[in-house]
């Protein structure tokens, strides 16, 4: 099979509970190692589509392929054996709650494999250790959060390393703070192990921060688009789509750059004890207004403005203005502009992982990323 | 009358889809009980275990004190009416044959289904609120394999081990009364309760535990499948596993009782 095969094939899906339709004509493709999101509202069929890959619910119409096998007219022991490679996790975690975190890890690999019990073991804190929860393997379910419960079950559902992962609303229930969280792990995650992916949500935000593309379903089980992020961005298929992803669908395809995808500015910088009259003539050669001032590890401590530099002496700590936002090049240029346009010096100070200066952003380059026409659709 | 008429329909069909979903959790139930582990398909011996603890040995204690105030209450009420005829001596044989053919499997039966159906109910209904049950799908485990066949297995065991030990406290509820209101003694008692039992008295008593088992098992088990909504769907399968079991519980004991009588 060619790597841009897809994996999962959706032909003319249709489901009806008793007169209501839930789902109406689906066709998609997802190909491997992508990030596909299912996104609506409520009641608009997505973890239905998510059941029928699954085999828990039969279609009323229509087929689905999974690596060639018709997952609604298949046999349950040809479906139970597919679905040794898939990992399900789902929003409510859906931990066995009579069994300890390690226990819930290990099941399928106790069950599904002829794996030794030590390897077992190995295999347990390596999954948990993965989702930041080294240690827990003796806890019960409910004596952890509701967001560890989350990632205890994306550890399970990564345990037999599945091929594919489906994802039901999985940080629908957790608070923003933790849930941006789990987002960026998810993320961070996703470029180690690079699965395919197929994850429900209806969250537009969350949708365009962690999809390769974007299957809209709008109600009745109408697939409205299917698309990149930043194609349905730029160019919706639809008014209801246009409607679903919001007025500020410029400002969402923020979301899709990072700081790291601009080039960096490099302003004058200076450091606490430099004479005062040569860090004047540094900033007049420039051209620049302000100089930024670093510790002597190169950490930003605030910027001094060339009409404070009056006078004779040295620099010191205290004369720089702190404010400017630091941002990571994984910061989205979303995040970064809110966090530049709430500061006196509309440029953003682009750290590494030691917190030393890296360059600058301004906001004058993230605007000619939003004057700039949308990448292509798929 | 259309509506009586559509009533009757609906409520029909309500009974033999039920009666369909029971039948088919059984016949999974029963394969892989008994006919998958000689395919190389083993049982979970570990949760097995477990579930004779929670379902046998952790009713004992209710087991022996119910069953020893109903033989107490059967030789009472026998002996008032016997002491009209001078037949005091005969509360032993009722005593002894009452419980161990009907009384020891059928109160046995009781109590499990009150402890153990709701618990099977409750547990099962839970987990498919909180999607567990999906998840186990979603993991290729067969759900019946995984969570039935332990219970029912454990059920199938310790139910003839709890009516037997029902029959022997009934007996002994029987000998608290003879042996201080009749004057009876104790090795006399004793040895007319054993002269009175027939083996197909117990036998029989020990059959009818075993159908009572399956019972409480499915009925139990296929109220926790069948739940729906969230909490108040959980309370709803817990209350009517119970009222279900009893009642399909009599209902077996009316037709084993009768057939029994007839054939044996």
């Amino acid at each position: 099979m060619d790597e841009r095969d897809p994996i999962i094939r959706v032909e003319g899906l249709t489901t009806h509970y008793g007169s209501r339709r839930i789902l109406n004509n689906i066709n998609l493709e997802i190909r491997p190692r992508e990030t596909m999101v299912l996104l609506g509202s409520s009641g608009t069929g997505k973890s239905t589509l998510l059941r029928h890959i699954l085999a828990l619910e039969k279609p009323t119409h229509g087929h689905i392929y999974i690596k060639g096998m018709d997952v609604c007219h298949c046999p349950d022991e040809q479906m139970n054996e597919l679905r040794r490679h898939m990992g399900v996790l789902f929003q409510s975690g859906a931990l066995f709650g009579s069994m300890s975190l390690g226990d819930n890890v290990a099941l399928p690999l106790r069950e599904l494999t002829r794996l030794d019990e030590s390897t077992i073991q190995v295999l347990i804190r390596l999954k948990l250790d993965l989702v930041g929860l080294s240690g827990f393997e003796r806890h019960y379910p409910y004596q952890i959060s509701g967001g560890m419960q989350q990632r205890c079950g994306l550890a399970r559902a990564l345990a037999i390393e599945p091929r594919v992962l489906l994802m039901d609303e999985p940080f629908g229930a957790v608070d923003p703070i933790l849930r941006d969280r789990l987002q960026n792990e998810f993320l961070r995650l996703q470029a180690q192990v690079r699965k395919t992916i197929v994850f429900v949500t209806h969250d537009v935000d969350e949708a365009i921060k962690m999809a390769d593309r974007i299957a809209i379903l709008q109600r009745g089980g109408v697939l409205a688009q299917y698309d990149t992020p930043s194609a349905i961005l730029a160019a919706p298929a639809s008014e209801f789509v246009a409607h679903f992803v919001g007025a500020d669908r410029g400002l969402k395809r923020l979301s899709l750059a990072r700081v790291r995808d601009l080039p960096l500015i490099h302003p004058t910088t200076a450091r606490v004890g430099e004479a005062r009259a040569e860090l004047r003539r540094r900033i007049d050669e420039a051209g620049a207004d302000f100089a930024l001032l670093l510790d002597e590890a190169d950490r930003p401590l605030g910027w001094i403005g060339r009409r404070d530099l009056t006078g004779d002496g040295v620099v010191a700590g205290g004369d720089a203005t702190p404010g400017s936002p630091t941002l990571q090049p994984e910061t989205t240029l979303r995040d970064a502009l809110s966090a530049m346009l709430g500061s006196s010096v509309q440029l953003g100070v682009v750290v590494d992982e030691a917190e030393r200066v890296l360059g600058a952003i301004s906001v004058d380059a993230i605007s000619e990323v939003l004057r700039a026409p949308a990448g292509g659709s798929s | 009358m259309t509506a009586w008429l559509a009533f009757v329909g609906r409520n029909t069909l309500a009974i033999l889809r039920y009666a369909g979903g029971v039948s088919r959790l059984g016949k999974d139930a029963a394969y892989w009980t008994l006919v998958a582990p000689t395919r190389g398909k083993g049982l979970r011996v570990r949760a097995t275990l477990h579930q004779m603890v929670l379902i046998g040995v952790n009713a004992i204690p209710i087991v022996s004190l119910i069953a020893l105030f109903v033989g107490l209450i059967l030789a009472f009420q026998s002996a008032y009416e016997l002491r009209k005829y001078g037949g005091t001596v005969f509360v032993v044989n009722l005593v002894a044959v009452a419980m161990t053919r009907q009384l020891g499997p059928l109160m046995t039966a009781v109590i499990v289904a009150g402890r153990s159906a709701s618990s099977f109910a409750a547990e099962l209904g839970t987990m498919k609120v909180n999607e567990e049950l999906d998840a186990l799908e979603t993991l290729g485990l067969n759900r019946v394999k995984f969570l039935v066949v332990p219970k029912y297995l454990a059920l199938l065991l310790m139910m003839p081990c709890l009516t037997l030990l029902a029959d022997f406290m009934g007996i002994v509820g029987g000998s608290v009364f003879t042996t201080t209101e009749l004057g009876m003694p104790l090795n006399y008692y004793w040895s007319r309760a054993l002269d009175a039992l027939l083996l197909k008295d117990i036998l029989s008593g020990l059959i009818k535990s075993v159908v009572f088992g399956i019972i409480i098992t499915e009925v139990g088990c296929h109220e926790g499948f069948s739940v729906q909504g969230g909490a108040e769907g959980v309370g709803q399968a817990t209350t009517s596993s119970v009222v279900t079991s009893i009642t399909l519980i009599i209902a077996a004991d009316v037709f084993f009782s009768g057939l029994f009588y007839f054939i044996w």
